[in-house]
This record gives structure tokens, sequence and C-alpha cells, in this order.
């Protein structure tokens, strides 16, 4: 069984996986952090670099090895289908599951034409399906 | 803390949560259509870019009750027949309400056009091309509950109890993440459409946000689960090289069309040595296969990530792009050149077979407390054949928002005493000052044991030890830190997924150590063939719970339902 945990450590969930936390590479993401309240920072984390992954990996890795508070709005992880994780990557409106990283590094910011929530969370939610 | 009423609660705004929303509201009740994420964005539903079957008959003849038989014979003598023949028996109308609602089927000279799939002895599986069946069908469902009346949709609210009184729903208790508020709802009728459990695995093809929340909210409120040891493994998941952007299980479909070489890390063909016929068509059903694969990359016969090889070098690139267009542009777009390289694939946790316990009406024990789509169990026995997901998510959801707006008319009687416990709850998950790990950290741990002890192989040595490593996890419970803040907490989030996670693994695995064979999906090492004493269901309920200290599950065995089916 050995053989089968080994090769199954890849790609868990199809996100970052132990194999990542493993690597010595790392490239740094700055991370936009704040509320609607408040005029935010941003906090610049280094990430395990692993080729081909995504800027929502290493979001995901951010929050559950280095910092939970950090909110992020995400679905499907990696297959582009759910539509929810947008975000300002370098300037561009992307999906974060699909904008790839470098070891260039890269810097994540909530999408601007929409009110901040937290983090990197953005007001995406139909008017009409909201609580208040 | 806000309080609304309706008529009848959805939980879950996938394909069958959507479903069950358009029919109770058909029937004029009033509905809440309530979704952890965006509303028709979460869930499994979106994630399903194969087929859905039914018998149609459009692509050649073809019956219900032959869909009934492929069903049943997929299920190993384990599925809940009536279940599984509402499913087959409406699935076609369904279909052909989706094609009126604007569904775009694949389509060939006028007709829908149908394929075959594993498991299917007839072209009976419909699609949308390219890769796109599960986001055009959540596309319709979702632009169907916005213009249907009496539908309420609320995004980002997930349900953290249904609260029953006197053996009766009365209604449930939400929390708002945008707030971080809850919101007790009063409504005679629930529907659990909240999908099943596959994020309790390390490796999952699904949404993210399934960690078996309708299971835990069924069995806290007093119903039972059915047959929770059968998690569907989808043998072919993609491992390597890296890709982004595409569903991992996306290679079924290539399959079925083109055919596609599986190949160990030597480039041998290998199905046949355990006793499936391959030769680069896809007939060998889904249990073999993961078993095949596992056991080639445990002999020291995998590819270099760990799975196997998935090989289209020989088929020709105007074939490939003929039938995958836009697909193979987006591979390459990952630097994967099919006609250059072969793939790496390996077995992922793909779909539960298991789940809640219902009758013929879609109702668990509890009256008013209903289920739809993955969440309910039985339909597919020990294994589910591909297309019938996306089937049970529009049969059952159409079939549960029926009978819970039935059961509406009773009235609710609720009582805002109903929400002290949950509101106490949180209250002191917000005032903690914790020194454990955050809840997100111990998912990731749950996560690894699930895969290494209960996943595709599985023996009774590793489920005690599985058994006991969710006890010492369940025991953190009291000490995990959560963040400061109350709007968008994801770890007030975190934490309640983690509850539903645990119970859901607890059940996965009591109920897999008292299976002693392999059926189906349910592989023991230590007991690799089916046996006949085995041909039972085993329900799964917190009736026996004595403590926190011992076992909190109870399971039982029940004999297969044998009931008339051809009357459906």
């Amino acid at each position: 069984m050995e053989s089968l945990a080994l090769g199954c450590a890849i790609g868990g969930s199809f996100g970052v996986s132990d194999s990542v936390v493993r690597a010595s590479v790392t490239t740094s993401l700055s991370v936009w952090r704040g509320s609607a309240q408040e005029e935010g920072r941003v906090e610049i984390y280094e990430v395990p670099f692993e080729e081909g992954m995504s800027v929502l990996d290493a979001l995901r890795w951010i929050r559950t090895h280095v910092d939970p508070s950090l909110a992020i709005r995400y679905s499907c992880i990696n297959a582009n289908a759910c539509h929810t994780c947008m975000a300002l990557v370098d300037g561009v409106v992307e999906y974060t599951c699909t904008a790839r990283l470098t070891t260039a590094g890269a810097s994540v910011a909530p999408l601007p034409k929409r009110a901040v929530v937290r983090d990197l969370v953005t007001d995406t939610v139909p008017s009409d399906e909201k609580l208040e | 803390m806000t309080h609304l009423t309706t008529d009848v609660l959805v939980v879950g705004a996938g394909g069958a949560g959507m479903y069950a929303a358009i029919s109770a509201a058909r029937e004029g009740r009033s509905v809440l259509l309530l979704d952890k994420g965006l509303v028709g964005r979460g869930g499994a539903t979106i994630m399903a870019q194969m087929t859905v079957a039914a018998a149609i008959a459009h692509e050649e003849p073809d019956d219900w009750t032959l869909h009934l038989e492929d069903t049943l014979e997929a299920g190993r003598g384990l599925c809940h027949e009536p279940l599984s023949a509402m499913l087959c028996a409406r699935a076609p109308a369904r279909i052909l309400d989706m094609d009126r609602w604007g569904t775009r089927w694949a389509r060939e000279g006028g007709h829908i056009k149908q394929v075959t799939a594993p498991g299917h002895r007839r072209k009976r599986c419909c699609y949308i091309d390219f890769l796109s069946t599960g986001p055009a069908v959540a596309a319709t469902l979702r632009h169907q509950v916005g213009s249907t009346e009496r539908i309420r949709r609320l995004s980002n609210v997930t349900a953290i109890e249904v609260c029953v009184d006197e053996g009766r729903v009365r209604g449930a208790v939400a929390l708002d993440l945008s707030t971080g508020s809850l919101t007790t709802i009063a409504a005679p009728a629930v529907v659990l459409a909240a999908g099943g459990l596959t994020k309790i695995f390390r490796r999952s093809s699904a949404s993210t946000n399934m960690g078996g929340e309708a299971y835990w909210l069924a069995l806290e409120a007093g119903a039972e689960l059915v047959d929770m040891e059968f998690v569907q493994f989808f043998p072919i998941a993609h491992l390597a090289p890296r890709l982004v952007g595409m569903d991992p299980i996306m290679w079924d479909p290539f399959r079925y069309k083109l055919g596609g070489r599986l190949l160990n890390g030597s480039f041998e063909e290998f199905i046949h040595r355990y006793g499936g016929e391959d030769e680069g068509r896809y007939t060998a059903p889904r249990d073999l296969a993961s078993y095949a694969i596992l056991k080639e990359v445990e002999a020291g016969r995998g590819s270099p990530h760990g799975g196997v090889y998935l090989d289209f070098r020989h088929i020709p690139e105007d074939q490939l792009r003929s039938a995958f267009g836009p697909v193979i542009d987006r591979l390459l777009a990952n630097g994967i050149d099919l006609t250059r390289v072969p793939v790496e694939v390996a077995p992922t946790a793909h779909y539960h077979m298991g789940g809640i316990a219902v009758d013929e009406r879609l109702q668990t024990r509890i009256e008013g407390l209903f289920a739809a789509g993955e969440a309910v169990g039985g339909a597919g026995g020990a294994n589910r054949v591909s297309g019938n997901a996306i089937t049970e998510a529009l049969v059952f959801g159409e079939r549960a928002g029926y009978f819970a707006a039935a059961a509406a008319g009773a009235g609710t009687g609720w009582s805002s005493t109903y929400a002290e416990p949950a509101r106490a709850e949180l209250e002191t998950l917000r005032q903690r000052k914790g020194v454990g790990p955050a809840p997100g950290a111990v998912q990731l741990k749950l996560q690894d044991l699930m895969w290494e002890h209960a996943g595709p192989f599985r023996s009774g040595e590793g489920l005690e030890r599985a058994a006991v490593a969710i006890g010492d996890l369940r025991e953190q419970l009291p000490d995990l830190t959560i963040s400061e803040g109350e709007v968008f907490n994801l770890d007030v989030q975190d934490y309640y997924e983690l509850k539903a996670m645990l119970r859901s693994a607890e059940a996965v695995v009591v109920s897999a150590l008292q299976r002693v064979e392999s059926r189906g999906a349910h592989q023991r090492l230590d007991a690799p063939q089916m046996s006949a004493a085995f041909e039972k269901n085993q329900l799964v309920s917190l009736d026996g719970r004595t403590g926190p200290t011992t076992p909190a599950l109870w399971s039982r065995w029940r004999s297969v339902v044998r009931s008339e089916v051809r009357s459906a």
C-alpha cells in the first residue's frame, strides 16, 4: 500500500498537494486584505511552487497552511465551471482557478467594480439572493 | 436573528434542489431555496461534464425497463428497486422538460443524440457539446428558477440544523455567511438536496462544497442513512501533467467517442488481467477499472505520478478535433498534446451511492423531511451506472418537490426555542480563543485518513484505524481556532462543514467495517469475494448514541427491498 499512498499524494483534490509542500522552489503572492470598512493592506505570502499551479491553488494553500482567516470565493476548485472565483490578478480580471502562477509571483486584489465584502470576496451575489 | 416562513425549504441549489424548488412552486407552494455558495453555481451538477441517461429512444429503440435492468445489474443486488424504477421511468419526461426549457441537447437529424456509456446496453445518454452537460443543465434550471413565481433564492446561506418536534419537521436554522448571523426558517416541509460526501476524501472530482451536509442534517434530525459504504471511485481522473480549468474526469467521454488505450507504467494493457475487456473501448465497469489501476500501481507497475497512462496517440488529430474541437485547444493551453504524449490518470472519489434513506415519496422517517438528488441513498445500490447522476438530480428533484408541496399543507407550529442550541453553539464558537488548529486544517487530516483507510481499497484493520482517527479528530472540535470577524468568516463555515464531514466519515467507516465482503464500489482486501450473506442493505442512525467517547453511530441491517417494480 506504500506506493499507492505515495502516488495518490499528488494532486490532492486536484489542488496543491503535499508534494508541493515539500518542494524547495517558492513563489510570492501579494494579497489585498481588508473589509468594506477599512482602507485595507497588502500581505505577502511565500507559497511553495509547483509547475502549472493556479492562483486559486496558492490562495487555498495560504488558507490551510498560513492564514485561515483569508476570505476567498470558489466552489468547483479547478474546472472553471462555477465561475465564482474571479479576482484582479496582476491588474487583470481573471478566474483565479485558471490564472497560472509563475515563480515571478503575482498580486491579487478584489474585483474593482464590486463592493468589497472581505479580502478577495466581493459582492457578486445577485441582489434578490440576499437575506437583508 | 432574522426569521423567515415558507411552505417548502430546499437546502442546496444544484440540479436537484433547483428542480425541487420549481416543482414545489408549481404546486402553488412558497419555496425558499438556500445554497452555501451561489444559487445554481455549486454542487455536483455544474461539474458534471458528461451525460444524462434516459430511455427517450431517440437514437434507437429503448424502454425505461431496460434502463432499469441496467441500473439494477450495476447495483449488484442492492438497489432500492422502487427508487431505481422511479428514476428510470420518469427520466424521459425530465429530459423533454429540459429540452422545452432551452437546454441544447446535442442533436442529429432532428432528434436528440444519444450515446452509449459503460453499463448501458442501449444508446441512451444525452449530452451537450463540448463537455458542457452539467453547466448547461445548471444554467437552464437557474433561468427556470429565476422566472418561477413563489421561489425565493438565498445565496451564501448554509443550513446548520433541521428542527424536528414530535416527529415532524418544523423548519431549520441557517447561517448567513455574508453577515455571520443566524436565520431561523419555519417550514412544514424541508428537502435536503445538498449532494454527497466526496469532500471527505483527499482526492475528489466534485465541487469542494459537498462534505456530506445533507447526511449530517438528516442524521441529527433523526433520519436514517443507507448504503453509506458505497462510494464510487472514478477510475480515470486526470493525474498529470497539471491541468487547470477542466473537470478532472473529462477523459471518460473521450474514451466513449474515440477509444483510448489504458496502459500501465510499462505501456502494457492490463484490464484483462482483472477480468475486464478493454481493447481501446471503454467497456470495463468503473469499480473493476479502479481496482485494476490501483492493483497495477500497488504492484509497482504504475506511471510516474502513481496512476496509469491513458493514450490517444493512435488517434489522428483531425479525429480528435472533430470530436472535441475547443477542448483540444484548452488541453494544448495546458501543455497537453494528445497526439504526442499520453496523460496519467488514477481513481478519485466521484459520487456516493449511499445517502439518506427515503420511502417512495422521497420522505425520510421524519414527517416532512425529504431528500433529492445525490443525497438520496439506494437507487444505485452498490455501484451507479454512468449517466444516472444528473438523472437522479432531475427526477428526484421533481418528485421531492412535488411530495414536499403536498406535505406542506400541515402548517408548522414553529417555536423560537428550536434555535436556542444552535444560537448558543455559535456564540461559544465566536468567543472561543482556540489553541488548536483551524477547522480547515482538520478537514485535510480527515481527507487524508479517509483516502488511506476508507478509499478504493479497504480492510478491517485499516477501517478500525480510521474509526479511531476520526474519533481523535472529533475530540479536537472544542479546541479549534476560529479567526475573528463575523462577515464572510470561512472558519465558521469550515467548522460546520467539518462537523458534517466527521459524521459522514463515521457513517462510511462503520458501514464499511461491517460489510465483510467486496461488492461493487466497496472493495475489501481482506474479503475479496462477494458474499450472498451480505446481499442486504445497511442502515445508519444516531438512535444508539450513548456518549461522546463511544461510537456515536449505530447501524443495522435490512434485507433488500424486493417490491414489484413493473407497475411503477
